[in-house]
């Protein structure tokens, strides 16, 4: 059911590169979401060649559920290592599902400056969004059931797949 | 000052008389002291204040994490240092700040603890940080608030002050790395200080290598063996290959009676300065909770040469104290 990773890296990186041609977006940045999201940043900053070096972003600050999930023990900390002022920002994700994660750095990145214009990367879009947030560009589109998610594990090597959740 | 306190009696059955500082699913809900803490924990919040640190170098210093969150800064003992940076630690993360003076406030016109304490719950808080000149105070309040507030310890009488050992064992941490190595030396009035008493727990539960504390018999408790240290009277034999020093401030204030001939007398003996300094490691450190008393014990070259990471203290208890207020006031259970 899911195509195989390679093939989906380098449908976004094709997409992304397009956009770069085209000039809908000027001598991007990429940030990163952690953790899935930076693995699969990682490969589209190598395979795009982009200069500035790739920007992390960990929202464990930023998350709306903080008062029911907590705080995780070993937050990395989020690094950009470039000014956002006025910059074309590619945020990269690996999965968009309810859309929450993408808000919460969203408000990160803005604490951080007034990007010109941010893009939504991921490598899969499922159903399930909780708001008004879509995908720029996306390797695959997945339709789940409610106790089904993606789960990738990495860095090396990049693996996705499908779980059900078991029923406590 | 009329506080009407009285002093808490700890359940002599309890098993473990630091277990009040974990909620059931074992959480960190208040923080009193480092004891029953445990490494796992230090390391925790020493783990989660590093991850802070990237927020007070960036240009928006604040994260939304305790957002609409009240805490409540109650001092019953005046503090300049510690009181600004919990509510910048506070205000850092989004929450709403109340200060509260209570030496000259209502308790001056016979209001009992508990009353005031009920006051200021109606107010909605979800956070104490407490100061009291007597020791206890933290623990009692925390046994009586509502279910839903924490309570974290902003110095008790010479009982304990944890978050001011913890952001000195950060600062150690993010200069030294491991504790194992290290020789740590807490110099002077270690009698009076909470201080030092927390910071000699945070040390050992972190297995230093060694802490040394140095000072004359008169300002030693009785039994500071016990408590896990090696004791000097003498700062030559002390410092001979100690990584850092820790200064303490001369608590006139508490001293009763002539625990010391005169104040030169101590800075000749027991004041570090950049001869005395020469005694340890070469690239030993040099720290001090504040505020320093400059010629009494410790030399203004040294408090502002290059060994000093005093400032540095000041600024890494900002994000310590966000890590303790976030750990505290956040999930109860974690999935």
């Amino acid at each position: 059911m899911i195509e195989s990773l390679d093939t989906l890296l380098d449908r976004l990186g094709n997409q992304l590169a397009d956009k770069i041609r085209d000039g809908s977006l000027n001598e991007p940045v990429m940030v990163g979401i952690h953790t899935g999201g930076v693995w699969v940043a990682e490969r589209l900053h190598a395979s795009l060649g982009l200069k500035e070096p790739l920007g992390k972003l960990n929202i464990a600050f930023y998350r709306d559920d903080f008062t029911t999930i907590g705080l995780h023990p070993q937050v990395s900390p989020s690094l950009l290592p470039f000014e956002i002022e006025g910059r074309d920002i590619i945020l990269v994700d690996d999965v968009l599902f309810t859309g929450r994660t993408i808000r919460a750095a969203l408000n990160e990145l803005f604490d951080y400056g007034r990007p010109r214009k941010v893009l939504l990367a991921v490598l899969f879009e499922r159903d399930g969004r909780e708001l008004p947030i879509q995908a720029d560009v996306y390797g695959q589109r997945l339709e789940l059931t409610a106790d089904q998610q993606v789960k990738l594990t990495g860095p090396e090597p990049l693996l996705a797949r499908i779980v059900t959740r078991k029923e406590d | 000052m009329a506080v009407h306190f009285v002093r808490p009696k700890l359940p002599k059955l309890a098993p473990d008389p630091w277990a009040i500082q974990f909620d059931q699913d074992g959480n960190l809900k208040h923080l009193l002291t480092i004891e029953g803490l445990g490494p796992q924990w230090v390391k925790r919040i020493l783990d989660t204040a590093e991850g802070f640190m990237s927020v007070t170098d960036r240009e928006i210093k604040k994260v939304p994490l305790l957002r609409g969150r009240t805490v409540v800064n109650l001092f019953f003992e005046s503090s300049t240092r510690t009181r600004t940076t919990f509510e910048l630690a506070a205000k850092r993360l989004s929450a709403d700040v109340l200060n509260i003076n209570l030496s000259t406030s209502a308790t001056n016109k016979g209001e009992s603890l508990l009353d005031t304490l009920k006051n200021i719950e109606a107010m909605q808080a979800d956070m104490f940080v407490v100061r009291h000149d007597q020791s206890g105070a933290a623990h009692y309040i925390a046994r009586h608030v509502a279910p839903h507030v924490s309570v974290l310890n902003a110095g008790d009488g010479r009982h304990a002050h944890p978050t001011q050992a913890l952001l000195d064992a950060f600062t150690i941490r993010r200069i030294k790395g491991d504790f194992a190595p290290l020789r740590v030396a807490i110099v002077g009035d270690i009698l009076h200080s909470r201080v030092a008493r927390s910071q000699i727990h945070v040390l050992n539960t972190l297995n230093t290598g060694e802490v040394r504390v140095i000072a004359p018999r008169t300002l030693l408790p009785n039994d500071v063996e016990k408590l896990g240290v090696r004791v000097f009277h003498n700062m030559r034999e002390g410092l001979k290959d100690v990584d850092v020093i820790i200064m303490l401030r001369l608590q006139r204030e508490r001293m009763e009676g002539g625990l010391l001939p005169s104040e030169q007398e101590f800075f000749r003996l027991y004041g570090l300065t950049e001869k005395k300094l020469e005694w340890a490691k070469p690239d030993a450190i040099v720290m001090h909770p504040g505020p320093i008393n400059r010629g009494v014990e410790i030399d203004s070259r040294v408090a502002d040469g290059p060994q000093s990471v005093i400032l540095q203290q000041v600024s890494n208890g900002i994000s310590v104290r966000m890590a303790v207020m976030a750990l505290c006031m956040g999930a109860r259970s974690e999935n």
